[in-house]
């Protein structure tokens, strides 16, 4: 494509070694969306606001919105379709969002169960403050993230209760 | 929003990354957390046509605390997440950790780092608030060496700084307060959780085993192009026992001695006034805490 | 307190996880951005930067040139291939396409349309383009627009009102006259948005082979192939708009059609597939998806013991530079115009105006939540003047449940309710009385401290009156919508539907009612969208519509299905229709319960046993159902009454909230809403999208603005200047049912799309009024952001002191 110049990169995503020829403008979230044709991450605002692109980045939550391809070169990233099981099912998390309503459109629940899921493993046993600090970077327009929290409740009572 | 095309190149060396600099002149830019610089490039205001990744710099990471030392070495490139979480940090420097918890959300502090926002400079942003508010000194590193630049010196306008283009912040030096009683306080006021402030306020104070104010300082964010330390108005409260009505006065000063700008959400009045505001509860949060610290048998 | 009317159904009205979850919780939505097309190609804008400005010349060599670019489009070309875009009233010269012709008119308005490999070339090549402009006079303030002398937005239409009238219904001037007080005052609703997380987005590509311009859209929005091949000078049949696409978020705003105008026209002209997903910069400023912005000018008559006689309001709504359904927003209020009380007497004058400023498009209750906030804060003006309870005064005017079917002078019957009861389930829920003394406890600790509560109206069902109303000449009354079932070979369920889904679990509400009447698990019931080649008439997701109209066109396909099954049953059991039983799909004699004939039987017969069919059955089992809209069909009257919507879906919010005296910054503390929106088909849908209203709501009121400069330059163009509320500001959400059965409709639904939103800004804008009250001052524009909530203390506090 035109002059620039493309980068040779290898990102480990959702637990396989990816390669991929990027320029350097071009966003890990894009990366994921286009070469990688992960679609699941997505695009909202392209300025680190709303919180859409998640993914753990080395295990913790950020955005990827604002990180570039090549920086990702070396790193492990992880999206929501990591978030599965190794057989493709739903995990506890995403099954909790599913049980308690915890999403309509969901165009922002990819972000946001990233976010939650880097709060459980950091905390399993979240108040609900804590709660709404950890998705207090995800915007979401459908919920009004009353149902979000309860989604996130469930998923640490689960958990809690020894369910993998 | 995609930015303008650039090149990248991941510095291996802090010496390497700013021989890059040097080499490359204006248009390289050093990218760490990139939580304000890649908004900034998606926007297209921000055009460099290389970047230099410092942000996997080891050297740039560490956190240093000596005992003995009357400053506290935090590298630029700590992620502020860390910083939060660093519990001797909190403890000799607990305005900063204070601070930290004001700034953005989870997902940007677990990659913008404390050197990045300092060095951005924007004038309602936390940290830089920090910084100047203790008078913390910068540590640049050029091709043509190293040098402490003051934190008064450092801020020259919003979104500027003393930073030559092709220098490095490598590092913070935040004074240690060694008094017995010491107080300090962080607070501010934004429309929403995690937003820049309107107008933030930091202050910190010591008192005499007489409870006695002996040294304070206090500053605010958001009222200038700059974050500004108020240093004629928290003059005022030194030697008096930090009385209800002479922090208000101190806080009326603070309020005459800025002159805030106007925008969207805020006029220049309501900034002027809520400097007078948060003024008068970080001086009153610093002094219970200072107070709780010099009650006999501790906190 | 009443008792509960809610009739119980097997799967109606239960707890059921949504059938659309699992795919977005794996990755596995399917969005318009995430289509792959092969050899796919991408769009970026230029924009002016001018709110008014003639386009003296365009330059886009240079753009031409640069890597990886396929076209530059400029409006010049694309205003003589295409037709201008339709608008709902009747104001033919003003005319609008997707890219500017040799005018602009707001700043963020497309003059030109780069096409390049990758977005990011796109844009590279959007920057080198050359417009050269000349200024011209420009107007923002929409009662400045209104005078003879102001710049004209559309010289050709002669002024810049785009649509005025003054309606009179009953004896308005007599009632004033005859009241005990009058009172008046201006309210103030700032442009905000629902803005989705999910920008427009829309790809086309042409099938020269077919001629077919085959769309994929995130679209909320009635006709839209119809206009967008009326625009792009093609038949119907000629453009396919797969509604099988994910929408991430809508709520009213995606109507998208110059962006699928300018795509179609590019993909056709290029013979490339195309590809525009705004970005946010492009969605804020020139996606034309901005909301109500209005000023309202209002008198309340009421007499001594509070009832109010009678209202006159004003609205001026400034739709921006260019309109197309956006001025229609003033007329759905008439169905609703003297919200939930009993007022005999309504004067409504809407004015819709023009100015240089990013067009208005249509936003979730498409008008109602401003004119419930401009009638409820009246209605706290009047108790506060009378020195009355408002909560009492709320009963007195409340219409009574044994008055329904209630008819109020502009025409609308509403069909059911109990206000009072929702009223009393909403107070219990909140604690109200726990709230006053929490709230006089925190007064005389020196905080300010409100509560606000609203009783407002979300019409639903969707019939679009207006436009008739607004426009005679546009004599649309069919308001319709469909769904077709299939059963197939082997006894599985199929329910299809005729339009896209934005998150409202269409796909759940049909397999729920179709398992309902069919009396089959909805687990097993697969639900589809057609593309619009292939689909009955919709009239899309708007107006609260869907659990009515599409709820009711599933129940009238399913129970078409099951009379088939009863006839082929009765054919073959050789008993008459009257004698059989339906039970899960069988069908037995109801004398003889051992002779029955089970559902793979009867599918059986239906599609392979010609010679078991009833004579004259079309074979196979499937059913299609088409309806109007129930009470619709009809013309307004000359003194424009009309029926509106259908059915009257209530809420009653209760809010209390604490504003810090020093910074003036609000915290809602506690949020309670009664809710009564007939049977609920799926009751944490509902929920979830009244907790989503709320949200709305609570941006509205308190944290979103479009704001323009004095020159028309939008400030708050991108996510940290336009305040969206996070989960740090909403806070824990109580809602409490109640249900009235609506009579029009399949199970007594109504529509409930809008909960929340309709009544929230209102509800918290009475309770920071509540909490201003003690000052002696009040506040009547939205948002209430900190700076304004400041400055009325501080003027108050400096007033009462030189009172003192």
């Amino acid at each position: 494509m035109g002059d620039e110049r493309h980068y040779e990169i290898c990102v480990e995503v959702n637990g396989v070694a990816r390669q991929a020829r990027v320029p350097a403008r071009k966003t890990l979230v894009d990366l994921l969306r286009e070469d990688l044709e992960l679609t699941g991450s997505h695009v909202g605002c392209e300025h680190g606001v709303c919180g859409a692109c998640s993914v753990l980045f080395d295990g913790e939550p950020m955005r990827a919105c604002l990180v570039f391809a090549v920086q990702a070169d070396g790193h492990k990233v992880t999206t929501i379709e990591g978030l599965c099981r190794p057989d493709g099912s739903m995990g506890v998390l995403q099954d909790s969002f599913c049980e308690s309503h915890g999403l309509q459109c969901g165009y922002c629940t990819p972000g946001m169960l990233i976010a939650a899921q880097g709060l459980l493993q950091r905390r399993p046993d979240p108040s609900e403050d804590e709660i709404r600090d950890a998705i207090g970077g995800n915007l979401c327009r459908c919920t009004g993230y009353q149902q979000i929290v309860e989604a996130i409740q469930l998923a640490a009572r689960r958990a809690g209760a020894g369910e993998r | 929003m995609k930015p303008a095309a650039f090149e990248y190149e991941r510095a291996r060396t802090l010496a390497g990354a700013v021989a890059r600099l040097a080499t490359h002149g204006s248009d390289a830019k050093l990218i760490a957390g990139g939580q304000s610089l890649v908004p900034m490039m998606a926007m297209r205001l921000l055009r460099p046509t290389l970047l230099v990744d410092i942000r996997e710099l080891d050297e740039l990471k560490l956190i240093r605390i000596d005992a003995d030392a009357d400053t506290v070495r935090v590298g630029a490139c700590v992620r502020q997440s860390e910083a939060l979480e660093h519990a001797a940090l909190g403890e000799a420097v607990p305005l900063l950790a204070k601070a930290l918890r004001w700034v953005g959300h989870v997902q940007t502090r677990n990659r913008g780092t404390v050197g990045g926002s300092v060095v951005h400079a924007d004038p309602c942003a936390e940290l830089p608030l920090v910084v100047r508010v203790l008078d913390a000194q910068l540590e640049a590193c050029a091709a043509s060496g190293s040098s402490l630049i003051a934190a008064r010196e450092f801020f020259t306008g919003p979104l500027s700084t003393a930073l030559a283009p092709e220098a490095c912040l490598a590092a913070i030096h935040f004074p240690r307060w060694r008094e017995g009683a010491c107080g300090c306080a962080f607070e501010e006021l934004s429309i929403r959780h995690g937003d820049f402030a309107i107008v933030a306020a930091a202050a910190q104070l010591a008192l005499d085993a007489g409870g006695r104010c002996t040294r304070v300082v206090l500053g605010v964010g958001g009222a200038g192009p700059t974050p500004l330390a108020l240093e004629r108005a928290a003059a005022g409260l030194v030697g008096t026992r930090l009385e209800d009505a002479a922090i208000d006065a101190t806080a009326e000063q603070a309020s005459r001695d800025v002159e805030p700008g106007d925008d969207q959400h805020a006029s220049a009045d309501y900034r002027r006034d809520l400097v007078r505001v948060l003024s008068i509860r970080v001086l009153r949060a610093a002094r219970s805490e200072a107070r709780g610290q010099s009650q006999p048998g501790g906190a | 307190m009443a008792d509960d009317v809610t009739p119980t159904f097997k799967y109606i009205g239960q707890h059921r996880r949504a059938k659309e979850h699992p795919r977005f919780v794996t990755g596995q939505g399917r969005f318009a951005a995430d289509i792959a097309l092969p050899g796919l190609k991408h769009v970026a804008l230029v924009a002016s930067p001018y709110a008014s400005a003639t386009i003296v010349a365009i330059r886009v060599d240079a753009a031409r040139a640069m890597p990886g670019v396929h076209c530059v489009l400029t409006g010049e070309e694309l205003c003589r291939e295409t037709d201008s875009l339709l608008i709902g009233v009747d104001a033919p010269e003003v005319k609008r396409y997707p890219l500017a012709a040799g005018v602009v008119r707001y700043a963020g308005e497309w003059v030109a349309a780069v096409v390049a490999d990758s977005r990011a070339l796109a844009e590279d090549a959007a920057e080198c383009v050359e417009v050269e402009y000349a200024p011209l006079p420009h107007v923002v303030d929409p009662e400045r627009a209104l005078a003879a002398d102001a710049p004209c937005v559309h010289p050709a239409h002669g002024s810049n009102v785009l649509y005025r009238r003054a309606f009179v219904w009953g004896p308005v001037d007599e009632a004033f006259s005859g009241a005990a007080h009058r009172l008046a005052y201006r309210a103030r609703w700032g442009r905000s948005a629902t803005v989705p997380i999910e920008t427009f987005v829309v790809s086309a590509e042409w099938n020269a082979a077919n001629a077919l311009l085959e769309v994929w859209a995130s679209i909320q929005m009635p006709k839209f192939p119809d206009q967008t091949a009326r625009a792009l000078r093609l038949p119907g049949n000629a453009v396919r708009v797969h509604f099988d696409v994910d929408v991430g978020g809508s709520y009213g705003t995606k109507r998208g059609i110059k962006h699928a105008v300018l795509v179609g026209y590019l993909a056709r002209k290029l013979r490339m597939p195309v590809r525009l997903i705004e970005d946010r910069l492009e969605n804020m400023r020139g996606g034309d998806m901005q909301g109500p912005d209005r000023i309202f000018d209002v008198e309340m008559a009421y007499d001594a013991d509070g009832t109010v006689r009678a209202l006159r309001m004003r609205a001026l709504d400034d739709v921006g530079a260019y309109a197309g359904r956006s001025p229609l927003q003033l007329g759905k209020p008439v169905g609703a115009i003297c919200g939930p009380y009993r007022i005999p007497a309504v004067a409504y004058e809407p004015i819709s105006v023009m100015t240089n400023k990013t067009p208005q498009e249509a936003v979730r209750g498409f008008g109602q939540a401003p004119t419930n906030y401009a009638l409820e804060l009246g209605m706290d003006k009047v108790a506060r003047a009378l020195g009355m309870d408002r909560l009492a005064l709320r009963q007195r005017n409340l219409i009574r449940k044994e008055e329904f079917p209630y008819l109020i002078p502009s025409g609308s019957t509403y069909d059911s309710g109990d206000y009072h009861t929702v009223l009393d389930k909403a107070l219990a829920s909140a604690g109200y009385d726990e709230l006053i003394a929490e709230r006089d406890r925190a007064r005389r600790g020196g905080r300010l401290a409100g509560i606000g509560i609203s009783t407002c109206l979300e019409p639903s069902g969707g019939n679009s009156a207006f436009e008739p109303l607004f426009n005679p000449k546009n004599q649309t009354t069919t308001w319709m919508d469909s769904c077709l079932v299939r059963v197939d070979l082997s006894g599985a369920v199929t329910g299809v539907m005729h339009t896209s889904t934005a998150g409202q679990g269409h796909e759940t509400l049909v397999s729920t009612v179709l398992g309902e009447v069919l009396e089959r698990d909805p687990a097993s019931i697969r639900v589809v969208h057609a593309d619009s080649l292939s689909a009955l008439p919709s009239n899309s997701p708007v107006g609260s519509r869907m659990a009515i109209m599409l709820g009711g066109a599933a129940a009238g396909a399913a129970e078409r299905i099951k009379e088939r099954l009863m006839a082929i049953a009765a054919h073959n059991l050789g008993v008459p229709r009257e004698a059989l039983d339906y039970a899960g799909g069988a069908v037995s004699v109801k004398a003889e319960p051992a002779r029955t004939v089970s559902w793979d039987q009867l599918v059986e017969i239906a599609h392979r046993k010609f010679h078991q069919l009833p004579e004259g059955m079309e074979p196979g089992l499937q059913a299609a159902f088409v309806w109007e809209v129930p009470t619709g069909g009809a013309l307004p009257t000359a003194d424009g009454r009309i029926q509106m919507y259908p059915c009257y879906a209530f809420e009653a919010h209760v809010v209390y909230i604490e504003i810090d005296p020093d910074t003036g910054q609000p915290t809602i503390r506690r949020y309670a809403v009664g809710h009564d929106c007939g049977v609920m088909i799926n009751p944490d849908i509902v929920h979830g999208m009244t907790y989503g209203g709320i949200a709305h709501g609570i941006g509205a009121a308190l944290y979103e603005k479009f704001s323009f400069s004095d020159d028309g330059q939008l400030v708050s163009g991108t996510f940290m200047d336009y305040l969206i509320p996070s989960a740090l500001e909403v806070p824990r959400l109580t809602i409490v049912d109640h249900c009235t059965p609506s009579p029009l409709t399949s199970f007594g639904q109504k529509g409930s799309g809008e909960a929340g939103y309709l009544g929230g800004p209102a509800a918290i804008a009475c309770a920071i009024n509540d909490a201003l009250g003690p000052l002696g001052t009040s506040i009547e524009e939205t948002p209430m952001k900190p700076l304004a909530l400041w400055g009325r203390i501080r003027d108050a506090r400096a007033r009462l002191k030189r009172v003192a």
